[in-house]
């Protein structure tokens, strides 16, 4: 892997002229972004040559750093603030002042984790407390007598129904007790347009929102605005903490990555979502780069560690997590995803030299899983930016790579990815997030007429269990289909109550302010078991599942015979019926109306929750015994799939993206030498692999080129590999940061090649 | 490991399927591999060999009954399904074993039906059946990669058991015809290390004028359960992977005499 220090050439003095102008457009009238974009970006179509490694200073600082990470995974916090967080809350804070490019803290000390009561104040005190810091009487007292929680609102409005299937593991990961994140602030607009022109645009709506009839639905959309408009007045007075004034649009490049930064950050103070993404900003800020290159302000050095030192601010963002939300999502995951090129509606790619130069931060900075590069994927994107994007997934297994085709055809070339897999227009759209439910589990439920089969409890509505000894194929689907009907109802309510609290208690005032009025809101349920539930289904039709009960007549467990396909292996036997159950779940979900009407999507994507859910499922038809983990996301289960990456992939690949709009996420590892015995032809197989996969109706791979020895020496010897960063299912993470359990789960899996 | 898969078949029935090539015994196949040809490529492995080399590390696939039975229109069909994506990878299907030709029907027409959907065609072969393949049919295939187990016949029977005159003749017969060649050797250390002997092989390979690429093959001892399993005596049980710098070494001497090798 070449991590090359390069001095800036011969200190090649800029020439010092001025940047051209920018061209014109809509978006002088309007705020559009994207109109911005397509007028002035330079597409590149080159290779990764011109790229220029680490400079001293990025170096000096992220040794300031890394040095602070051993101290910090030994506490497992470096430290806390007790001040509640907010876009104003803290002081200007600072890594080394002298020598920083970009700057900005979410707190007044680099890693220094805020407290955001707003979510919930137990998820606050228990946090502080596992890791040895005591809550303050003060802020306990206030979000006790005074300020209600988003997480005692979803409580006092929670059913039964919700209640029980939480407490059995039907429905898990529910952000009532956490931010729900999937809303992604158009940052890039503080930057092109200077945050008082998106003041004037936020009262405009506003003000005509007089002119509309007072439902409940407007009256709470105007209370939304004004919230918006104050946070915009803070995001000033926060940049004016740090000596910068970002009333007006940024000049150059370097101001525009810190007025963009600095809409993330107040993000970021504001808000502790489980994922805080960035957008799609690489092709945006190019625009700037090439302006400045040109006139001679900046060198490819220079403009190389801009981005360097605005990828250690993203990689520093920090949260204080509960452990119960460590197990669900481990190595605290923040998911600053950064949606990378991409083909435009017109046919030029959206691949410019930033798009490289973010990519080139993995080796200047070395792996890391944030932020958590996403490559808008096509066949059509030019060959030096696929060549170079498969030589960082091989040298890296860091990056992860999306379905520009599919995402383009549903949300347009403005889109970015929130969290893993999950596509939105940037600025006109936001997510629900929910989660998901155990599917496996149901089907269990639906054998065992609504009793739990770990603990024996009635969980689902009471009916007569199977009888007999052997499970039949229609009878246990006409079961499940009326088991889902159910658990989709409970699921929608219990999302329905979650976003209204959220709104309503812990809203996101400057992320909203950097979206059109009124965005499209989509809800994103999703779904774990999916392969397990797939090789259920397919024993129990073409093989014979015997049950065996307990003596409370619990079916606790199965006995097949007989061969049966597996999934994973392009085998349509039993694909279909992974594909049946997305589209059959997915169609149980949108009879249920939503909170403010949100579009009902679903995806398919686990994080490392399929660890979670297995530990809480009994033994299942198809062979998996209780307590092993499912496979992430839309994999196949470990082991199963036989037949080499194609097979595999085409399997997942037939999972119908217009029923799991929300993502499909495939996590593939590979050995290098599967690849081939010379780089360059790993390289190219590489590259034929994606174009395949993302040539066809593949939404989404991660993808992760190492030996199965390298994680197990890793996991036995965690001080050896201190960056060792993987792919699991929908993000990255340091591999030593996660739990034992977690690491044997990912060694267990396929590894293509070997 | 794989054994006793095509115990069932009549005798008559492998007699007729040696002779038709309806029928063919197959170890197993992957759709992705990367490593047996150039691009990524669906490899199906056939049982039954003739040689019985030292250092094999699938003498499960040495016998043919070991292998599933599948008729050539399943295995068509299977090719069938990866045909657009094999296309699309510039990668192609390789018939690998086993030796391949020992089933020589079964593997010439599989060849010809997949040739007809336009996909690149490799073969994974000692050579020592060459002669069971008439000219048209080794234009089905692409791309030979020619396992050279070694030049001098006595080192070649001391590895194989059997001598390679048949090997030799072959590899001249595709250099008249001006197919394309891989060559590959397998480097085991204290049995086929020695420099003249690889110097030879190598100075052979580049006579031929039609070798793309030379493939050393470090040897390892991943198959040594099949071995103790199958219960042969296993001469290099306490034998060693070769080191990087004997690797190295191998290298250079083929690329010495000409030929591109890694």
């Amino acid at each position: 892997m070449s991590t090359t220090v390069l001095e800036p050439k011969a200190k090649a003095k800029p020439k010092g002229g001025k940047p051209a102008d920018l061209k014109s457009g809509l978006w002088t009238k309007e705020i559009n972004v994207r109109n911005f974009i397509q007028n002035n970006y330079e597409p590149y179509h080159g290779d990764e040559s011109f790229l220029a490694g680490p400079t001293k200073r990025t170096l000096g600082i992220w040794k300031k750093l890394t040095d602070l990470f051993v101290e910090e995974r030994k506490k497992g916090v470096l430290d806390v603030s007790q001040v509640p967080s907010s876009i104003t809350a803290h002081d200007a804070g600072y890594i080394d002042k002298k020598n920083e490019v970009i700057v900005g803290l979410q707190t007044d000390a680099p890693l220094k984790r805020a407290i955001m009561p707003n979510g919930g104040l137990k998820m606050v005190t228990n946090g502080l407390e596992a890791f040895g810091f005591k809550p303050d009487p003060q802020v306990v007292d206030t979000f006790t007598k005074y300020r209600k929680t988003h997480n005692s609102g979803v409580f006092d409005a929670y059913t039964q129904d919700v209640r029980r299937c939480r407490s059995s593991h039907v429905l898990t990961g529910l952000p009532d007790a956490y931010g729900r994140g999937r809303i992604i602030g158009d940052y890039r607009r503080v930057a092109l347009y200077g945050v008082d022109r998106l003041i004037k645009r936020k009262q405009e709506e506003k003000d005509a929102l007089d002119l509309q009839w007072s439902t409940d639905a407007i009256i709470r959309d105007r209370e939304e605005l004004s919230e918006q408009l104050r946070a915009l007045d803070e995001l000033k007075e926060m940049a004016a903490k740090y000596g910068f004034d970002i009333s007006g649009p940024a000049t150059t490049a370097k101001e525009a990555v810190q007025w963009l930064y600095f809409g993330y950050l107040a993000g970021v103070k504001e808000q502790n979502g489980a994922a805080m993404s960035l957008g799609r900003v690489s092709t945006f800020l190019d625009i700037y780069f090439e302006r400045d290159l040109k006139a001679g302000l900046l060198t490819e050095e220079q403009a190389q560690e801009i981005i360097d030192d605005f990828v250690i601010k993203l990689r520093i963002v920090r949260f204080l997590r509960t452990p119960e939300y460590d197990d669900l999502f481990a190595g605290d995951p923040t998911w600053v995803t950064e949606s990378i090129a991409g083909m435009g509606d017109d046919g030029r790619p959206l691949v410019t030299k930033t798009s490289f130069r973010f990519l080139q931060t993995l080796y200047n900075l070395g792996p890391a899983p944030e932020p958590n590069l996403t490559i808008w994927y096509s066949p059509q994107l030019p060959g030096g930016f696929r060549r170079f994007s498969a030589k960082v997934a091989i040298d890296t297994s860091s990056i992860q790579f999306e379905n520009d085709e599919i995402m383009r055809q549903s949300w347009g070339d403005d889109g970015a990815i929130a969290c893993c897999v999950s596509p939105m227009q940037l600025g006109k759209q936001m997510q629900f997030f929910g989660a998901r439910a155990n599917l496996a589990k149901a089907l269990l439920y639906a054998i065992n007429g609504g009793r739990d089969e770990v603990s024996g409890k009635q969980i689902a509505p009471a009916t007569e269990p199977v009888q007999g000894d052997y499970l039949d194929f229609d009878d246990v689907l006409d079961r499940f289909d009326k088991t889902m009907d159910w658990l989709a109802g409970v699921y929608v309510t219990a999302m329905n109550v979650i976003h209204y609290m959220h709104d309503k208690y812990a809203y996101e005032r400057v992320e909203m302010a950097l979206h059109d009025y009124a965005p499209l809101r989509t809800m994103a349920f999703g779904i774990a078991g999916m392969s397990v539930v797939a090789d259920s289904l397919s024993a129990i039709k073409y093989a014979k599942v015997k049950v065996k009960r307990d003596e409370t007549g619990l079916i606790t467990d199965y006995e097949t015979e007989g061969e049966f396909p597996l999934f994973g292996n392009n085998d349509n036997r039993v694909d279909h019926m992974a594909s049946w159950l997305v589209s059959t779940f997915m169609s149980k979900l949108r009879k249920y109306p939503t909170y403010r009407n949100a579009l009902h999507t679903q995806s398919v994507l686990t994080i490392t929750s399929n660890v979670v859910y297995g530990k809480a499922t009994g033994n299942t038809p198809d062979g998996r015994r209780k307590g092993e983990p499912f496979a992430p996301g839309a994999n196949p289960m470990h082991g199963r799939d036989s037949r080499g990456i194609q097979a595999s992939a085409a399997s997942v690949a037939k999972i119908p993206y217009r029923d799991a709009q929300d993502g499909i996420s495939l996590t593939t590892t590979l050995v290098p030498a599967g690849l081939g015995n010379r780089e360059e032809d790993r390289i190219t197989n590489l590259t034929s692999i994606l174009d395949r996969f993302f040539g066809v109706t593949g939404f989404h791979m991660n993808i992760n080129v190492l030996n199965r020895e390298t994680l197990i020496d890793a996991m036995d010897n965690p001080d050896k590999y201190p960056s060792l960063t993987i792919r699991v299912s929908g993000y990255a993470v340091n591999f030593v940061r996660l739990t034992r359990e977690q690491q044997m789960d990912v060694i267990n899996r396929t590894f293509h090649g070997e | 490991m794989r054994v006793h898969l095509g115990e069932d078949v009549p005798d008559t029935d492998v007699r007729a399927a040696l002779k038709t090539g309806d029928l063919g015994f197959l170890h197993s196949f992957t759709t992705g591999s990367a490593v047996d040809g150039p691009g990524i490529r669906l490899v199906a492995w056939t049982t039954a060999c003739m040689f019985r080399c030292q250092y094999c590390h699938n003498p499960d696939t040495w016998t043919l009954r070991n292998g599933i039975p599948v008729t050539l229109d399943q295995a068509i069909g299977e090719v069938q399904k990866y045909a657009n994506g094999l296309i699309a990878m510039h990668g192609g299907f390789t018939l690998s074993g086993g030796e391949p030709l020992m089933q020589d029907r079964f593997a010439t027409r599989l060849f010809a039906a997949v040739k007809r959907m336009g996909v690149h065609t490799a073969i994974e072969t000692n050579g020592f059946y060459a002669d069971r393949v008439t000219d048209d049919e080794l234009r089905d295939i692409d791309l030979v990669i020619l396992d050279m187990k070694a030049l001098t016949p006595d080192q070649h029977q001391r590895v194989t058991g059997l001598r390679n005159e048949e090997v030799i003749k072959f590899c001249g017969r595709l250099a008249m015809l001006k197919r394309p060649m891989w060559l590959r050797y397998v480097l085991v250390p204290g049995l086929t290390d020695d420099p003249d002997e690889m110097a030879a092989v190598a100075d052979f390979g580049a006579s031929l004028g039609v070798v793309e690429r030379a493939e050393i093959l470090p040897f390892h001892q991943m198959g040594r359960y099949k071995w103790e399993r199958l219960g042969i005596e296993y001469k290099l049980a306490q034998t060693n992977s070769p080191t990087n710098e004997g690797i190295e070494k191998a290298i250079s001497i083929f690329r010495s005499a000409g030929l591109d090798a890694a």
